[in-house]
């Protein structure tokens, strides 16, 4: 009977597994050749009686091959697949062009507690760069194999790996009634493991994480009106903001977590206010006739960029938090909106309209240069990843939105498909995030 | 009857639809079209005829195909709030209906079309539906009676990817919740 039981547990994992499987494709639709060559072996799962529900190997490959810095060798290609570093032979692996090589294996004890452990090695010098043995339990493989990924990325790029981290994004698609059914869901940066964290029959906009990644704000019109909610990704408990006549929305969080930025229209036209979470009061800080939205706070907190038509044309304004004259930082294009900072404060990526279409660009703020970064029609919410070396955005895919990512040089692009609907305005969460 | 009637308005309101250029491939639209000319030529909506001048209406005058009234949608240009010439008539006969209706009050519902960011479409679409409520408010229209409420481009009608559809999608609806 126990027996029994266990042989069904193991099935449904496996069948909620291959579900989540089909639910998300990765595809590279852009690659340099300058990425590194990597052998990510099978981690040997010998000593597990029941197999594991996650291939750890296949996962720390993919992640290094999203982030386009690494070309991993596909299996196919593999002479032999050790697990220990007394097996492997670094000139077989020199003869197939690697540069770096990483065997592991999963061993459990007698509780059924599971110990991690990997090895990368520099294979031409034939010397182990980095190993740790890390605590697993079943359920909590996914994320010790992005630990790895952060570990092997950190170690060769010397830039910190996100791959521990976590994406919010809009869904939309029809529901059974005839209504359609508007959800906001958070994922691994891979794009698996997507939970709902509040669905609405009207729409929702907008989410934005705090800075410790613990809570999500967004817009919903629930209740026709536009309202913005705060929401504890733990608990599921959401806050309403005190809500205005007219437009509540384009929340964005201070990096101190005291204020959001955001806008409201109701002395007039749309205008950047800044509410103190504290205090729960709310500071007028943009005072145009124009439209004045979609603020983001730089990293060091003093400066605000939001987009305002206060020329005639969308353009991206920066102000002080503390008030004064805003200047304008876009010159090139006709419309440029929705502007971020990079986390080292020293590029925006926004939207940019090039020969109508629009698509994603970057402005180096020290000298104006600006790049762009993908080729789609309506490619929107660029959403730096929190090391910077990424940007997730959505594009158009047919008639459906999906998200994609570009490296933040442009270079490498990618598509990730998630199953149902439309999926749009990606937040890439903090480090932090729990 | 309550269905007959609204089958008449969505008639009425295609063909009205149907004189703007644009018009392109809604597919919930276009059956209409047949209806204009009086003639009964049409299989499930047969008896439009006898419609045209409006007389022999006898219900809300919110549904009176032959009115102005009867049209609660209308349309704008790409990036812009301004009104077309052609939906003043339309505005003056809703802002006249609530003036002598102080009772009434309606949602003014700005929307985009899904080209430019969102914010800034939710933003824009405010722009129309304010230019609308201040011409209500012309004719007589109290600033209680109606509520400006923008949505941006996150409710659009038409789904494709084109001039047709985005016309369609950069609009302002009158809702009357009460009626």
């Amino acid at each position: 009977m126990q027996r029994y039981i266990k042989v069904g547990l193991l099935i449904s994992a496996l069948l909620s597994f291959s579900a989540i499987a089909e639910a998300l494709k990765i595809e590279i639709t852009q690659g340099i050749s300058s990425a590194q060559p990597i052998t990510v072996i099978p981690f040997s799962t010998t000593q597990v009686a029941d197999g594991l529900p996650v291939d750890i190997a296949q996962v720390v490959s993919d992640d290094l091959a999203r982030s386009g810095r690494f070309k991993p060798l596909p299996r196919i290609d593999m002479l032999n697949k050790p697990s220990t570093a007394e097996h492997v032979n670094f000139r077989n692996w020199q003869a197939l062009g690697q540069d770096n090589l990483v065997v592991g294996k999963v061993i459990a004890d007698a509780s059924g507690k599971l110990l991690v452990q990997f090895q990368l090695f520099d294979v031409y010098k034939g010397e182990q760069l980095t190993g740790f043995s890390i605590p697993a339990d079943r359920s909590s493989l996914r994320g010790v194999a992005h630990r790895i990924s952060d570990l092997i990325y950190e170690k060769l790029t010397g830039q910190k790996g996100a791959f521990s981290t976590r994406i919010a994004y809009v869904t939309s698609m029809p529901g059974s009634n005839g209504k359609t059914e508007y959800k906001i869901q958070v994922a691994d940066a891979d794009g698996y493991d997507s939970k709902t964290i509040v669905s609405s029959t009207e729409p929702m906009m907008s989410p934005a994480w705090s800075p410790q990644g613990d809570k999500i704000s967004y817009v919903s019109y629930e209740g026709r009106r536009s309202s913005i909610y705060t929401q504890t990704l733990r608990t599921g408990q959401r806050e309403k903001l005190r809500s205005f006549k007219g437009i509540n929305g384009a929340p964005s969080w201070s990096p101190d977590g005291t204020r959001l930025a955001l806008t409201l229209s109701k002395d007039g036209s749309a205008d950047i206010y800044i509410y103190n979470v504290i205090t729960r009061s709310f500071r007028r800080l943009t005072r145009s006739y124009a439209i004045d939205t979609e603020p983001d706070w730089s990293p060091d907190g003093r400066q605000i960029i939001f987009t305002s038509d206060r020329g005639g044309k969308p353009q991206i304004y920066r102000i002080a938090v503390s008030g004064g004259q805003a200047a304008r930082v876009t010159f090139e294009g006709s419309y440029n909106a929705r502007a971020s900072y990079s986390p080292d404060g020293k590029f925006i990526t926004m939207v940019q309209r090039v020969k109508g279409q629009y698509q994603i660009a970057t402005l180096e703020l020290k000298t104006g240069f600006t790049t762009i970064l993908t080729n789609g029609q309506l490619d929107e919410s660029p959403s730096y990843a929190p090391n910077g070396s990424m940007i997730l955005y959505s594009t158009n895919d047919g008639l459906k939105s999906i998200l994609a990512a570009v490296s933040s040089d442009g270079k490498v692009r990618q598509k990730l498909r998630l199953q149902g609907g439309d999926v749009r305005e990606p937040a890439w969460s903090p480090f932090k995030s729990n | 009857m309550k269905r007959y009637q609204k089958l008449l308005m969505s008639l009425l309101l295609s063909s009205a639809l149907a004189g703007c250029s644009m018009f392109g491939d809604d597919e919930s639209a276009t059956s209409g079209i047949n209806g204009t000319n009086g003639s009964n030529e049409t299989s499930g909506g047969a008896s439009t005829t006898g419609m045209s001048d409006g007389n022999d209406f006898t219900g809300h005058p919110l549904d009176n195909p032959a009115s102005p009234l009867a049209t609660k949608v209308i349309y704008f240009a790409f990036d812009s709030s301004a009104v077309e010439a052609q939906y003043e008539a339309v505005l003056a006969a809703h802002g006249a209906y609530l003036a002598s209706n102080p009772g009434v009050s309606i949602f003014v519902e700005g929307h985009a079309d899904e080209r430019g960011t969102r914010e800034y479409n939710v933003a824009l679409s405010e722009k129309r539906a304010k230019t609308v409520q201040n011409l209500l408010s012309l004719q007589g229209a109290s600033s209680n009676q109606t509520e400006a409420v923008a949505l941006g481009e996150e409710k659009p009608v038409a789904l494709g990817h084109d001039e047709a559809s985005w016309h369609l999608n950069r609009r302002v609806e009158l809702i009357y919740p009460a009626h």
